[in-house]
């Protein structure tokens, strides 16, 4: 539905691929690159129109904003303050004075412009290379004005991935779970919201526990643990229409449930008789399919992005160590050795990475490791810190985090935080409430 | 699976015998006994003199002398009161990812509830239910918390 509401992206200007600017993405980024994101412009009957159907009094520096707040969060690039920009909008738009902007060492600039036109939002905007005095990007598109937001994420994309070489992650929204109350009786509902924490909404009232929910690869289902009439079973949630249902017919409780990367099987474990075993369900045909045979626990499964295997969670050698096998059950292989235990393992959209939970010596690590088990590098330590989320283009991971209380059990909290694969970037993810196990949507508009 | 249970079941009487000659020797330290809770801060009462829950070790399954000693009294209080029928909740402490530890939880309780059908408890009037470690008994981020916290707990369902 989302989707839909996009009407046209379109190129305005042809474009060249000059070798421009470059953001290198696989290293920490210690020097982020200094652009300026000039306000949209905006023709005054527009800036009236918007400032009645949004109540935003000049809807085209609220996009900018959105701009700059993204690529501030990634860690690459360095906005610069608007009190030092010496063009007006419009001209900038038109044709940049490069000097001026070079003056306050902006190396790249982003120029646009806003329209009110038969009810719609339609937006230009230009991605220029300041030192070399070139366009490297013109873009239009129009969508209802409501969009407004993602219009700035869109826009932080494309500018993203032109000036990386890798697709974004920012018109994306984040499903978790919100918490509230005293640690020994948590209310926990289902949320959802921007990737950049607006939007906020909550889909499910606090009656019953909720755990864990994810996405389904076009984003507009849910599949998560629900307590409802305190039987623990594996569900599935239509975002747009809110229709829930109980995924099979489990004599037991049903756990940490994912969907198959094609979207079509919700892959999760079944308790019983305390063995915990990797179950599939075909959403279309219902079939249920026996993935692990083993009597230890066999959990928290999750699909390369072909689909051809899965990597999990099994105490099979005495602790919690990652497994990985093909997508029928063979071929079972331990990938984990390092000292201590390895939980959630998490496979990166990019195929070639594994993350995962680790616990060693009383402190908690999220860590990456290559898929046969090699390469493991910890991203981040403490107290307590679980379950990661890759950005869809597989450059940062969201996890929660929870404090340690004092004698008297008082001070918890919850948190999501995100951290890029350098290990470098860490920050905390802004939500009205506590917060827990988060998971990224896929890219809304591709 | 079968004849395993059963196996696994004997082996646990047995076991049962030769720990409790053992546990006299055995020094207590404060309210754990290695990091078993082994106090009465959070123990609530079935019937007089019945507790009503068993603890576990880091990351363990295994039943202890004390825990099988409570069984034992819930499962005569069981045989007593015939008509109840009984949940077990599994829970474990904070110091393991969310869903490694709902399966720890059911592990837990099925723990409990093998022992009380060794003693002749119809595994109709049982049911179990693993809250892994969303509720957590004591809030406190320390060992002694943490015990307590790594529990079977049996409620009354009727």
């Amino acid at each position: 539905m989302l989707r839909k509401l996009f009407i046209i992206i379109l190129v305005i200007f042809p474009v060249k691929a000059f070798a421009l600017i470059e953001v290198d993405i696989t290293r920490g980024n210690l020097n982020p690159l200094p652009i300026a994101v000039s306000p949209l412009s905006i023709d005054e009957s527009s800036r009236k129109s918007f400032e009645k159907v949004l109540k935003k009094k000049n809807i085209g520096s609220e996009i900018s904003s959105v701009v700059e707040k993204n690529l501030k969060t990634s860690g690459l690039f360095n906005p610069l303050n608007k009190d030092a920009f010496l063009q007006a909008p419009e001209i900038a738009n038109l044709k940049p004075r490069f000097e001026d902007w070079n003056l306050i060492k902006a190396q790249a600039l982003i120029t646009g412009k806003v329209n009110f036109i038969d009810d719609k939002l339609r937006v230009e905007f230009r991605l220029w290379d300041v030192l070399a005095g070139k366009e490297m990007m013109a873009l239009a598109f129009t969508t209802v004005p409501n969009n407004w937001r993602r219009v700035g994420h869109i826009i932080t994309d494309k500018v993203y991935e032109r000036l990386t070489g890798e697709k974004g992650y920012f018109d994306t929204r984040i499903i978790y779970v919100a918490e509230e109350g005293p640690k020994t009786r948590r209310v926990k509902k289902l949320a959802i919201m921007d990737q950049d924490g607006a939007n906020n909404k909550f889909l499910t009232l606090g009656n019953e526990l909720v755990l864990t929910p994810r996405f389904n690869p076009t984003s507009q289902m849910v599949t998560y643990l629900s307590y409802f009439r305190n039987l623990p079973r594996v569900y599935l949630l239509d975002i747009e229409t809110g229709m829930q249902e109980v995924v099979g017919d489990f004599p037991g409780m049903t756990f940490a449930p994912r969907f198959s990367p094609d979207g079509k099987k919700i892959i999760m474990s079944f308790a019983k008789e305390g063995n915990s075993e990797i179950f599939t369900m075909d959403l279309e045909n219902r079939i249920v399919e026996k993935i692990t045979n083993h009597p230890s626990i066999d959990t928290s499964p999750s699909y390369s992005p072909d689909g051809k295997y899965i990597c999990f969670n099994s105490d099979r050698s005495g602790y919690q160590q990652i497994y990985i096998m093909k997508s029928d059950g063979t071929n079972v292989k331990r990938i984990s050795f390092g000292k201590g235990l390895y939980g959630t393992p998490v496979w990166s959209p990019r195929g070639d990475l594994i993350a995962f939970t680790k616990l060693h010596k009383g402190k908690f690590y999220i860590g990456v490791m290559r898929t046969d088990g090699s390469g493991e590098r910890l991203l981040t330590e403490n107290f307590y810190q679980e379950a990661p989320s890759w950005s869809p283009n597989g450059r940062v991971l969201i996890f929660y985090r929870e404090t340690k209380t004092d004698d008297k059990g008082k001070g918890f909290s919850a948190k999501l935080w995100s951290i890029d694969l350098t290990g470098y970037n860490e920050r905390l993810v802004n939500t009205p409430t506590d917060a827990s196990d988060p998971s990224w949507s896929s890219l809304l508009s591709n | 699976m079968k004849l395993n249970k059963i196996l696994k079941n004997a082996f646990l009487i047995i076991f049962a015998g030769l720990a409790l000659s053992a546990c006299a020797v055995s020094k207590k330290t404060g309210q754990m006994q290695g990091d078993v809770y082994t106090g009465t801060d959070t123990v609530e009462y079935l019937a007089s003199g019945v507790p009503d829950r068993v603890f576990f070790a880091t990351n363990e399954t295994v039943l202890t002398t004390a825990s099988r000693e409570t069984l034992r009294k819930q499962a005569a209080w069981l045989r007593k009161n015939s008509k109840i029928t009984i949940v077990l909740e599994g829970h474990a402490d904070e110091r393991g990812t969310r869903e490694y530890n709902l399966a720890l939880g059911e592990r837990r309780a099925n723990a409990a509830k093998d022992y009380l059908m060794t003693y002749g408890i119809s595994s109709d009037r049982i049911s179990v239910l693993s809250y892994g470690k969303e509720r957590p008994v004591d809030s406190g981020s320390n060992p002694l918390a943490w015990s307590k916290n790594r529990r079977s707990v049996t409620v009354k369902a009727n």
